[in-house]
């Protein structure tokens, strides 16, 4: 029996943040509803992590409204976060603690029973194929298994929305492809939402929807093959970079 | 890869839906707890460090100074002392103090490396992480200050038996307080690099004008300011908590003054991780 809300899994409207003088975020808005795969889209510097660290109450959102199935993250923090998976851009694995230790630390801190994170820890280590190594020092993963875990860390607490912040970065081909089938295969499968930043354009495939954000405000939101057609590209490359030389500021 | 029960499931939204409840809390700070104790078992060197330094002056600093210091009878104690019996609830202390720096080093560090974020994203409210975290490393100063009295049982430190019991609660107030002044530090300090001053700047002067090392009646001799300072330290009333209680009794002024501080670095620390007003939010950018 699958669990489908009403709300939008994640609403981001409006949003305005500023370190000092400099703007990193200028009136971003947009929506993600259950199922939903969207890429967004920027070069480094253009505020990808400024957002994530928003959406997930790292830093107050001062200005407009992110609120995660109803919740508002600033008014509502517990409910927001206990919807939340985050794949961090920085490794966040304990590389001294062994696979299993380091997915029961994240458990315990959403609360979970230890016999049902154990029961949720096999299933997902299972998952990304990584099932016998569960005994295992982090230290010992290569970076695509690290990264593998860290994906199966953030799905543990049943989350409905996740957030992936460049997971790919550093990766072979091979650890690439693995992740984004496996992601999309949620998508599809458990209606998970998903938000996947990067700046690896071909990671946005022809069937997933893109924001497009650059330095700090969103030029495009929408289905892959719009956004191409409403830029005038025949590719999303070549529609990413006229958007980009638009707007005529370096991120 | 495949076959796996899907993962939205009503149960972990009706979860969601009644909120968090007390068990999950104590689930929270197990999890917690358990990952400081399994850090502290992987980094043995630490570990001995934190053991050795004390056992330093112990052995070496209270043997050559046990002639030029004159001890008189002084509560608690009901009679002359050798000077290593007078410094042992300091050099406790000591271990509590360090234990709340190297808490507030492993911070910044999991600030750096990102792991802090994790610990930041859970659904538990943030002033109970930070308390959570907080009992995690006094737990295991604990342990190093028993560890550490077991040794020193053979320096003739040879306090009544029930005091290793009674001393419990003063341990946990004062590494409580100490462990806090340690969060509030981890808030305030940008870089990893910025620890060193944290040496200079905190620990020694907290350690040195003390009552640790000398009875406050010979600094007062010396110095009446230097007295006044030593007298305003909390780290002097850590210390008497913790002589008091390893005799049997408490000393009242020392309670208050560290229950005090204790909560002072606690509203602090809160204050410093909240994203909405603390430094976190004033920092140049992402970390």
């Amino acid at each position: 029996m699958t669990f489908i809300p009403s709300e939008p899994a994640l609403s981001v409207a409006d949003v305005s943040h500023a370190f000092g003088a400099r703007r990193a975020l200028d009136q971003v808005g947009f929506a993600l509803r259950p199922g939903d795969f969207t890429v967004l889209l920027g070069l480094n510097g253009a505020g990808k992590t400024t957002l994530f660290s928003l959406i997930t109450g790292l830093y107050h959102c001062g200005r407009g409204r992110i609120s995660v199935f109803g919740h508002d993250i600033s008014r509502e923090p517990s409910p927001a976060l206990a919807r939340i998976g985050v794949v961090f851009q920085q490794s966040t694995l304990d590389l001294d603690l062994t696979v299993e230790q380091n997915l029961f630390y994240h458990a315990s801190l959403h609360g979970m029973a230890r016999s049902a994170a154990a029961a949720r820890i096999a299933v997902e280590l299972e998952r990304v194929g990584l099932g016998a190594r569960r005994r295992d020092r982090a230290r010992q993963l290569s970076g695509g298994q690290r990264r593998r875990v860290e994906l199966a860390r953030a799905l543990i607490h049943d989350p409905t929305l996740l957030l992936l912040d460049e997971p790919t970065v550093g990766l072979d081909m091979e650890s690439r492809a693995f992740l984004l089938a496996h992601v999309r295969r949620l998508c599809t499968e458990q209606r998970l939402a998903v938000l996947w930043a990067t700046h690896l354009i071909d990671e946005a495939g022809p069937d997933a929807c893109a924001i497009v954000l650059h330095g700090g405000r969103v030029l495009a939101d929408g289905p892959v093959p719009s956004i191409i057609r409403d830029a005038g590209g025949t590719t999303l490359k070549a529609a990413f970079d006229q958007l980009v030389a638009g707007t005529g500021v370096r991120a | 890869m495949s076959g796996a029960p899907p993962s939205i499931g009503e149960a972990a939204e009706g979860d969601r839906v009644r909120g968090l409840r007390p068990m999950q809390y104590a689930r929270c700070l197990g999890g917690i707890v358990r990952r400081e104790a399994l850090r502290w078992i992987h980094q043995r060197s630490r570990f001995v460090s934190a053991l050795v330094r004390p056992l330093v002056w112990l052995a070496i600093f209270a043997a050559g100074f046990r002639f030029v210091l004159g001890v008189s009878i002084i509560p608690p104690y009901e009679t002359y002392i050798p000077y290593e019996v007078y410094i042992a609830p300091g050099l406790v202390a000591m271990i509590l103090l360090f234990q709340g720096m190297q808490s507030s080093l492993s911070m910044v560090y999991d600030r750096e490396m990102g792991s802090m974020r994790l610990l930041m994203v859970s659904p538990l409210p943030r002033w109970f992480l930070l308390t959570a975290k907080l009992i995690a490393g006094v737990i295991v100063s604990i342990v190093q200050a028993y560890i550490f009295l077991a040794i020193a049982w053979f320096w003739e430190i040879e306090p009544p038996l029930w005091g290793y019991l009674s001393v419990l609660p003063a341990l946990a107030l004062a590494g409580l307080m100490l462990g806090a002044l340690g969060l509030v530090l981890s808030s305030f300090i940008r870089q990893l690099e910025n620890f060193a001053g944290v040496m200079n700047f905190v620990i020694f002067p907290m350690f040195f004008a003390s009552s640790a090392l000398y009875p406050l009646w010979h600094v007062k001799e010396a110095s009446l300011t230097l007295y006044w300072i030593c007298e305003a330290n909390p780290f002097s009333h850590a210390t008497e908590l913790i002589r008091f209680a390893l005799y049997g009794q408490v000393d009242w002024l020392s309670a208050g003054v560290v229950t005090a501080f204790l909560l002072m670095f606690m509203v602090l620390a809160v204050y410093g991780y909240d994203p909405g007003r603390g430094l976190i939010a004033r920092r140049g950018g992402p970390e």
